[in-house]
């Protein structure tokens, strides 16, 4: 393996490293109600960080095949998606389990958990897209347009409309954002490389399953080369 | 450029008066104004669902390559647009009056607002679902697809509609509703611009 060209991997897992060692045995602050469950932190906000990112990323490929058409963009912006939306289950997952110990309850009426599950959603609806089209180029051209359309509305959605209403996430409607000062020090030391490490992990399994994808695609172009020499 | 046939709005119609008085079946009395809105809301969105995804789905080949050469990308989506526009205009008005009519009480306190909000909603849910109706009359199973997805898009919209139309039933002074028709704007704005530019790539074939 290359270090210089996969040094960011090595910082991934250092970073994992340290956050899954520190988030669960380093210094907490005590605070009523959250407790112990602010360990969460490190896991729970980085994966929103790491599905932002990652559609972000589809969108950009989107917006590059429409201008360039060429299929790997395509690709790319496909397995973007489908890294940020396993980014987003795991993300409602680990919510879902933090509000179940701190407000009592799985799911609650609450802009940013609808932005979430909207999210969700939107890229469900654009694998359904991609699932009913046949033609390829179709498919890519039809998928792009979504995306670059539904990312737009989402961050509308995830952006504007949480900040008019009261909710019971931190940082609205009169409860204390994170970094206000329920973050000290010492958690920002092990919060800020998780979200960095999280966002690492997710262009890593993003690379890879484009590579795989890269290498079906060849194996299918060869398979029918062969097949039309043969008969 | 655009002549529907007259049986398509007249059916459109009938189905709203048909939801709407399942609606009042349903319910027996009148509800509450939370729900009242809500459900008036409700109703206009899958009008509009069913009205847009008309706008390409019906379009038949034919005519498809007729309109493709006498008629640039942009020009047709703006119509397309404003026809839809104005055919959710229309239905909202109808819808109004005939949810007035059977339910039996108008909870609506600032008319003015309402209308408004109506106004612009119909410019967005237009602009959005012709954008849909454009994508999904490409695939296969297009009519399923066009609710997958439009709903999720549509949803921000909605709410923010929502919102204001409970300001407007509530009489709450027009000030307060300013932001989220601000909002409401800025959605519009944002989904027309989108579909403006993204429409040229849906319309090659």
């Amino acid at each position: 393996m290359n270090i210089q060209k996969n040094w960011w991997k090595f910082l991934a897992i250092i970073l994992l490293l340290y956050t899954v060692i520190m988030g669960f045995l380093g210094e907490v602050p005590a605070r009523e109600i959250l407790n112990e469950t602010i360990r969460n932190l490190y896991f729970h906000v980085p994966m929103w960080f790491g599905m932002m990112t990652l559609l972000f990323i589809s969108v950009v490929y989107g917006i590059r095949y429409l201008s360039s058409g060429k299929t790997d963009d395509d690709i790319i912006a496909r397995e973007a998606a489908h890294a940020g939306v396993a980014m987003g289950i795991l993300g409602l997952i680990t919510g879902s389990l933090w509000a179940r110990y701190t407000w009592g309850t799985w799911w609650t009426q609450d802009t940013k958990l609808n932005g979430a599950a909207i999210t969700m959603l939107i890229y469900f609806a654009y694998f359904v897209l991609r699932g009913s089209v046949e033609d390829e180029q179709k498919k890519a051209r039809l998928s792009a347009v979504y995306s670059i359309f539904a990312f737009v509305m989402m961050v509308v959605f995830i952006l504007i409309l949480p900040r008019m209403e009261d909710s019971l996430h931190p940082g609205n409607g009169g409860n204390p954002g994170f970094n206000k000062y329920d973050l000290d020090s010492k958690m920002r030391m092990v919060f800020y490389p998780a979200v960095l490490g999280w966002i690492l992990l997710g262009v890593w399994i993003l690379n890879v399953r484009v590579r795989i994808t890269r290498i079906e695609e060849q194996i299918l172009n060869d398979y029918s080369g062969m097949k039309d020499q043969i008969l | 450029m655009e002549r529907r046939q007259k049986h398509t709005l007249n059916s459109l119609i009938l189905y709203l008066v048909s939801t709407v008085f399942v609606c009042k079946l349903c319910f027996r009395s009148v509800p509450e104004p939370g729900s009242w809105n809500a459900l008036f809301w409700i109703i206009m969105l899958f009008s509009a669902i069913n009205a847009a995804g008309k706008s390409f789905v019906q379009d038949s080949r034919s005519r498809f390559i007729y309109l493709y050469s006498v008629a640039s990308p942009q020009a047709i989506i703006l119509a397309k647009v404003i026809y839809n526009m104005l055919l959710m205009l229309l239905l909202t008005g109808i819808g109004f009056l005939v949810y007035i009519i059977l339910l039996g009480s108008n909870p609506v306190q600032n008319m003015p607002l309402f209308i408004v909000n109506a106004l612009l909603g119909s410019i967005g849910f237009s602009a959005v679902l012709t954008t849909m109706s454009a994508i999904s009359s490409r695939t296969n199973n297009s009519f399923t697809l066009m609710a997958v997805l439009s709903f999720p898009l549509i949803l921000p919209l909605l709410m923010t509609l929502i919102k204001i139309s409970k300001n407007a039933i509530d009489g709450l002074d027009t000030t307060i509703s300013y932001k989220y028709l601000l909002v409401l704007v800025g959605i519009n704005v944002i989904s027309g611009v989108l579909s403006y530019l993204l429409f040229p790539y849906l319309w090659k074939d």
